[in-house]
């Protein structure tokens, strides 16, 4: 009991890192962006290259993910979803290209990084005990770590003149541009943030999972789960959108034969969303 | 949209040829187009490349896949974007698996009833689901690919989990009163499934574009269009869009079932969420208005993707850059090209 507690807390903090990056970008560009598991993953192979194979420092290796994610998530904005927005005729143009950029990321992954399952070593070793509950440290670790960048993010999201500026386009787009923000460099800066947020997350749960070329729509899956739990677009509700999901698997993978877990969370999903298709926190739409 | 439609139809005829501007509000193009389409594919095609299994199993495959994806299209007209396809693929393939196999069924019995079984499903499932929109629509029915994938793997005795179900019998004969119709299907030559998957193919077209012209293809424009408004004017929106996902479903069920008798096997990882976007794909390159879309769509993906194979590594990402590619500079589908030339004359194209 103690210790499925303890695996969600740990899951449910690192998967509102995901939650929190997608939410972002919907929120701002009104995107779903489909490749946030293949972002993921990318993140997690740049800890695998730098951490566990070029035994550079964990926490720069982290840095570096930012860095790698911050410039794709960069790039496919300006490259792509900006001249999307110029010639699209109907609303499904951009939730199409995401779901190609996906399909680009994956293909670019298994080229360079095959098809091996690929894990380092623990940060940190030891085991904390809580009760009956075993914690091993680089869990905690992944899980600290977690949490202060969703304090961040939070605090930066609220108090920095760019964050002001993204929730402003995230309220209305017409109205920040008569206000004198620079759109579109707000909206570069914000996919570049959501991407280095899932970057981050796959950077961190590397050390406890692995990862391999192929998990990126599981992630993002995944993602999708929780902020339609939580209601798209809503901060609060990608956090506690990732607390039900973190927990849930807890507790499946716990008392459950293996993929059964993921069965009936979705089966759970589709009867919540016939009660509340708009998600615990999001507001109801036409 | 549609009342221009009469007064385009003649430059439209004389403007085009071939299959390049399958356009549904020009009947009278359609036609001609369609019967090329059915002569290059049952006669040209057997004729030319009747010698060569190859190209043979590769135009097998590139038909059956837009079938399947001509019933995303069927989504795409009320305005949702369905990543589930792989899903109700995957449920018609088990169906055709489990009933050849286990119960001896004859595979021209299995094809219809995994077909409806779909469909039926498709109607339960779509119910709740078809109440979502746009990236919520898609975002659950990608999750519904996920769920059926993890269903078949959990289905204990009945899916053979993991290891799936193999030796599906072929189509057997078809016989009325000791005369043979249809002979059996034998391992060593591909043209009767390629005949069967074009017949198919050629069948599903004509449905689609019968369905897209009568009342209830207007009635599916009309919910894409604005739901609310749909419903203020008396059309019980909930009922017409599982309509049109239960034809969607009984289009990717039949699909299943040929592939499952076409490879002899079935596996939980036979659909997986890459499939579902490549039937949605293909919708889109080809053109989402346009009902001969997804079959352009579908041969072109699917030859491009063969000829990528002389550049073995980077097949698949250069395929993905192609797509990208296309997306950015053709967002109409690649069939919009082509109506773009022929009616630049006519200013009533909005």
């Amino acid at each position: 009991m103690e210790q499925m507690l303890v695996n969600g807390v740990v899951l449910a903090v690192n998967y509102a890192l995901i939650a929190l990056g997608i939410t972002l970008i919907f929120s701002i560009m009104n995107i779903l962006n489909f490749a946030h598991g293949q972002m993921f993953m990318i993140g997690g192979f740049v800890v695998y290259y730098l951490y566990g194979i070029y035994h550079l420092n964990y926490f720069l290796s982290l840095v570096a993910v930012v860095a790698v994610l911050g410039v794709i998530g960069y790039l496919f904005e300006t490259c792509f979803f900006r001249r999307m927005r110029k010639v699209a005729t109907r609303e499904e143009n951009s939730m199409l290209l995401a779901v190609g950029t996906a399909l680009l990321l994956e293909n670019l992954a298994l080229s360079i990084f095959g098809e091996k399952q690929r894990g380092v070593p623990p940060v940190v070793t030891g085991v904390y005990r809580f009760g009956s509950a075993f914690l091993p440290a680089n869990r905690l670790l992944v899980m600290l770590l977690a949490l202060v960048l969703i304090i961040g993010l939070l605090l930066f999201v609220q108090y920095t003149r760019m964050g002001r500026a993204m929730r402003a386009l995230a309220q209305d787009r017409e109205v920040t541009h008569l206000m004198g923000v620079n759109v579109n460099r707000v909206a570069a800066f914000g996919f570049a943030i959501g991407a280095a947020l899932a970057g981050l997350a796959g950077g961190l749960l590397i050390t406890v999972f692995g990862v391999n070329s192929g998990v990126g729509n599981f992630y993002s899956i995944k993602a999708f789960i929780m902020i339609m739990i939580g209601g798209a677009g809503v901060v609060p509700g990608a956090i506690l959108g990732a607390i039900v999901l973190g927990f849930a698997e807890a507790i499946g993978y716990e008392l459950l034969p293996g993929s059964v877990t993921y069965l009936l969370i979705l089966i759970g999903l589709i009867i919540f969303l016939l009660l509340r298709p708009q998600g615990l926190l999001g507001k109801p739409w036409g | 949209m549609g009342i221009e439609t009469k007064q385009e139809a003649p430059s439209e005829v004389k403007g085009s040829g071939g299959i390049s501007s399958g356009h549904e509000r020009l009947p009278a193009g359609l036609k001609l187009r369609f019967l090329a389409l059915a002569a290059t594919l049952l006669v040209v095609v057997p004729v030319v490349l009747g010698r060569s299994p190859y190209y043979i199993t590769v135009l097998t495959n590139a038909a059956v896949l837009a079938f399947i994806s001509l019933g995303v299209w069927v989504t795409f007209s009320i305005g949702r974007m369905n990543l589930a396809q792989g899903a109700f693929a995957m449920v018609g393939g088990y169906i055709t698996a489990i009933l050849s196999t286990r119960y001896g069924l004859s595979f021209w019995l299995c094809m219809p009833l995994s077909g409806l079984v779909s469909a039926a499903l498709g109607a339960f499932v779509g119910w709740p689901v078809l109440r979502l929109k746009g990236v919520y629509f898609a975002m659950i029915t990608l999750s519904l690919t996920e769920a059926i994938r993890l269903l078949t793997l959990n289905g204990g005795d009945v899916t053979k989990g993991a290891t799936g179900i193999v030796n599906i019998p072929r189509p057997g004969a078809i016989g009325i009163f000791g005369l043979t119709i249809v002979p059996g299907f034998s391992g060593a030559d591909p043209l009767p499934f390629y005949f069967l998957a074009c017949g198919l193919l050629l069948l599903g077209i004509v449905a689609v574009w019968r369905l897209s012209t009568s009342r209830l293809g207007w009635v599916f424009r009309s919910l894409r269009q604005n739901e609310d408004l749909a419903t203020s004017i008396g059309i019980n929106v909930a009922k017409y869009r599982v309509i049109a996902f239960a034809v969607c479903c009984f289009l990717g069920g039949i699909g299943g079932a040929f592939f499952a008798a076409y490879h002899q096997n079935i596996y939980p990882a036979s659909y997986t969420i890459a499939d579902s976007v490549n039937f949605m794909l293909y919708c889109f390159l080809g053109g989402l208005d346009f009902i001969l879309g997804p079959v352009v769509g579908a041969f072109l993906l699917v030859i491009a993707f063969e000829i990528l194979h002389a550049v073995q590594d980077y097949q698949a990402l250069i395929y993905g850059i192609l797509m990208i590619a296309c997306m950015l500079w053709l967002p109409n589908g690649i069939l919009s090209v082509a109506v773009r030339r022929s009616s630049r004359e006519s200013p009533a194209r909005k």
